[in-house]
C-alpha cells in the first residue's frame, strides 16, 4: 500500500466527472426504496426483491466495473501510468493500492446505499439490511479485484466488463443452475442469505463454498494484477 | 591481521545494450543494436518510425527486449524497479495527471521516490525548469511546453544519475527550447548520463557531444557529432539547376570531376555531386564564364531520410 498512489487515484476517481457514475446508481437505489416505502410501507418481500435484482444484481457489478477498471484502465490508456511505474516502488504494491482504493469506493457507495435502502424498507427486520450490506460489501470487493485485473489485461476492459456483468452474472449466473456456483453475485447472495433470516429468499450456493471462492478470486485477481503490471509494456509512438 | 577497505561506491550510470532486438509480431522495430551510453549528453537521432522510442523504452524498463540484454551498471533493467532510483524518464506522451497542480505532481514524484525532504526537492526541481510561478495551476491549464517542463521537473526531482528524454523539445517555443537545451547540456557537464531522442539534426548537434543514429531499427552510426556531420557533408548530393542554357551548363559540369553524373530533364539539369565544396565554388564561376543565367539551384535530397539512408549504407560498408 502506497499512500501517494492512493492519493492520486482517489483524486482521479472523486475529483472529476467520474464521481457521478459512482453516485448515480446508489442514489437511484435509495430513491427507489424511499418511493416504495412511501407507497407500500415497510415490506420485507419488496425489500428482498429490490436488493436481489437491483442492489446485488445490477448496481454491484456496475459499480465494481466503474471502480475496478476506473482506478487503473484510464491511466494505462492515456499513458499516465508511466509516472507511477517509473518509480522505485514494486508493481505489486501499486496493484494492491489500486485495489484498496477500488474496494473502499465500493464499500462506501455500494454497501452504504444498500444498507440505507434495505433499512428504509425493512428496518432491522430479519437481518435483511445487514445481510445484503455484507453481501454487497464482500461481493463488491471481489468485483473490484476482478475488474481491476481486467483493466490491466485488456485495453477494452469496460466493454469486456459490461459483457461479463450482464451476460455471465446477469443471465448465466442467474438462470443456469450449474453456473451459479461461479458467480460473484450468487456468492454475495449466499452471504446475505446466511446472515438474514428472511423467508423470502434462499440461495443454492452454500456459505462454505461462497466465502472461500470470494477470497480466492479476490486474492488471485490482485496477485495476477501485480504480476501483469510488472510485465506491462509501454511503447512510444514509433 | 589483514584489513580490507570498503569498496568505493561510484555513480556510474552506464547503460549497455547488447545485441538488442525488439519485434512486434512480424514487424522488427529494433534490430540487433549494441551500444553503450555513458556520462555526458548523447543524442539518439533518427527519422520518425526509426525505433528510437522503442529503444528508449527498453532502456527505461518499459519494454522487454525480444532478444539481447539491456543493463544499467551491469544490472538488468527489465523487471527491476530499483533502477528508477538512478533513472529519470521524460516520456514523449503528453499525458500527465491534469487534475493535479504542477506542484502536486512534482511533489508526488518526490514522495514516490521516498526522498527525505520531498517539498525541498520539488521546489528545487520546479525552479530548475522555471516553473515555480505556474506551479499552483492545474496541469490541464498548461501549454504543451509547460507540461513538458513539469515532466522534466518530475523526472529530475530525485537528482538521477541517468536521464532519458523522448523527443523532449517537441512543442516547446524557441525560448523554452533554448532553456531546456542549456539545462540538458549543464547536467551532462556535471557527469550525468543523458540520452535524448530527436529526429532533428540541429537539436542533437546543439546539445549532444555524442550521437547514436538509428535508421529503420538498425544502429546506423555512432560517434562524435562532428564526425557524423562530416560524413553527411561527404555523401553524394543531388542538385537541380535551372538556367538560361541547360545543355551548355550540363556539358561544362560533366567535364569537372566534382560531378559524377549529369542529366538533362524537363525541370532542368540534375547533377549528382561527389565533391560538395568544389561543386558549390565551381557552379557560379562556370555560369559567369559561359554567360549562362542561373534561375534556380536546389538540393533535391536534403531530407533527413536520404541523409540517414546514406549513413546506413556507409556504416555497412
Amino acid at each position: 500500500m502506497n499512500t501517494v498512489v492512493a492519493d492520486i487515484t482517489y483524486r482521479a476517481m472523486l475529483g472529476r466527472k467520474r464521481i457521478w457514475l459512482l453516485i448515480l446508481l446508489p442514489v437511484a437505489l435509495v430513491a427507489l426504496a424511499a418511493l416504495l416505502r412511501l407507497f407500500d410501507g415497510q415490506d420485507e418481500q419488496t425489500a428482498v426483491t429490490l436488493m436481489k435484482s437491483f442492489a446485488i444484481g445490477t448496481m454491484l457489478p456496475l459499480l465494481g466495473l466503474i471502480a475496478g477498471t476506473g482506478v487503473i484502465a484510464p491511466e494505462i490508456e492515456d499513458g499516465t501510468i508511466i509516472h507511477l511505474l517509473a518509480k522505485p516502488i514494486s508493481r505489486p504494491v501499486i496493484a494492491v493500492t489500486k485495489f484498496v482504493v477500488a474496494a473502499s469506493l465500493i464499500a462506501v457507495f455500494a454497501a452504504v446505499s444498500t444498507y440505507i435502502a434495505a433499512y428504509l424498507l425493512t428496518g432491522s427486520e430479519s437481518g435483511v439490511a445487514t445481510g445484503f450490506t455484507l453481501g454487497a460489501l464482500f461481493g463488491g470487493v471481489a468485483y473490484a479485484a476482478v475488474f481491476l485485473l481486467l483493466g490491466v489485461l485488456t485495453r477494452h476492459a469496460v466493454a469486456v466488463g459490461v459483457i461479463y456483468a450482464l451476460v455471465w452474472e446477469g443471465v448465466v449466473g442467474g438462470y443456469v443452475p450449474g453456473a451459479r456456483k461461479f458467480s460473484i453475485q450468487q456468492w454475495a447472495l449466499s452471504l446475505a442469505d446466511h446472515v438474514s433470516s428472511s423467508p423470502f429468499f434462499s440461495t443454492e450456493v452454500t456459505l462454505g463454498f461462497a466465502v472461500p471462492a470470494m477470497v480466492i478470486v479476490t486474492v488471485g485477481a490482485v496477485v495476477w494484477t501485480g504480476r501483469r503490471l510488472r510485465s506491462l509494456s509501454i511503447t512510444g509512438d514509433d | 591481521m589483514t584489513t580490507t577497505s570498503s569498496p568505493v561506491t561510484t555513480r556510474q550510470g552506464v547503460i549497455e545494450l547488447t545485441q538488442v532486438s525488439r519485434w512486434y509480431g512480424n514487424v522488427v522495430a529494433v534490430n540487433d543494436v549494441t551500444m553503450t551510453i555513458g556520462p555526458g549528453v548523447t543524442g539518439l537521432l533518427g527519422p520518425n518510425g526509426a525505433g528510437k522510442s522503442t529503444l528508449l523504452h527498453m532502456m527505461a524498463g518499459f519494454l522487454a527486449p525480444s532478444s539481447g540484454t539491456a543493463t544499467l551498471d551491469g544490472r538488468p533493467i527489465w523487471h527491476n524497479h530499483d533502477v528508477y532510483r538512478q533513472i529519470g524518464l521524460v516520456p514523449e506522451k503528453e499525458a500527465v495527471y491534469g487534475f493535479l497542480t504542477g506542484w502536486q505532481f512534482v511533489l508526488s514524484s518526490a514522495r514516490l521516490h521516498g526522498l527525505p525532504s520531498p517539498a525541498d526537492a520539488a521546489r528545487r526541481a520546479l525552479d530548475l525548469v522555471e516553473m515555480t510561478a505556474a506551479s499552483d495551476r492545474r496541469i490541464e491549464t498548461y501549454s504543451k511546453g509547460m507540461r513538458q517542463r513539469v515532466k522534466v521537473a518530475a523526472a529530475l526531482v530525485h537528482d538521477p544519475q541517468v536521464l532519458l528524454l523522448d523527443e523532449p523539445f517537441n512543442g516547446m517555443d524557441p525560448r523554452q527550447r533554448l532553456h531546456l537545451m542549456d539545462l540538458v547540456r549543464r547536467m551532462g557537464e556535471e557527469g550525468r548520463t543523458i540520452l535524448f531522442s530527436s529526429h532533428i539534426l540541429e537539436e542533437v548537434e546543439r546539445v549532444a557531444s555524442h550521437i547514436e543514429v538509428l535508421v529503420a531499427g538498425r544502429h546506423a552510426a555512432s560517434g562524435d557529432y562532428r564526425e557524423i556531420r562530416r560524413r553527411m557533408a561527404d555523401r553524394p548530393h543531388m542538385f537541380r539547376v535551372r538556367s538560361s542554357d541547360d545543355r551548355r551548363l550540363a556539358a561544362a559540369l560533366i567535364a569537372d570531376p566534382s560531378s559524377r553524373a549529369v542529366s538533362l530533364t524537363e525541370q532542368g539539369v540534375e547533377v549528382q555531386v561527389t565533391d560538395y565544396a568544389r561543386f558549390t565554388a565551381l557552379l557560379p564561376k562556370l555560369a559567369r564564364d559561359l554567360a549562362v543565367h542561373l534561375w534556380q539551384v536546389s538540393p533535391t535530397d536534403e531530407d533527413l531520410e536520404s541523409v540517414f539512408s546514406y549513413l546506413i549504407s556507409g556504416s555497412s560498408r
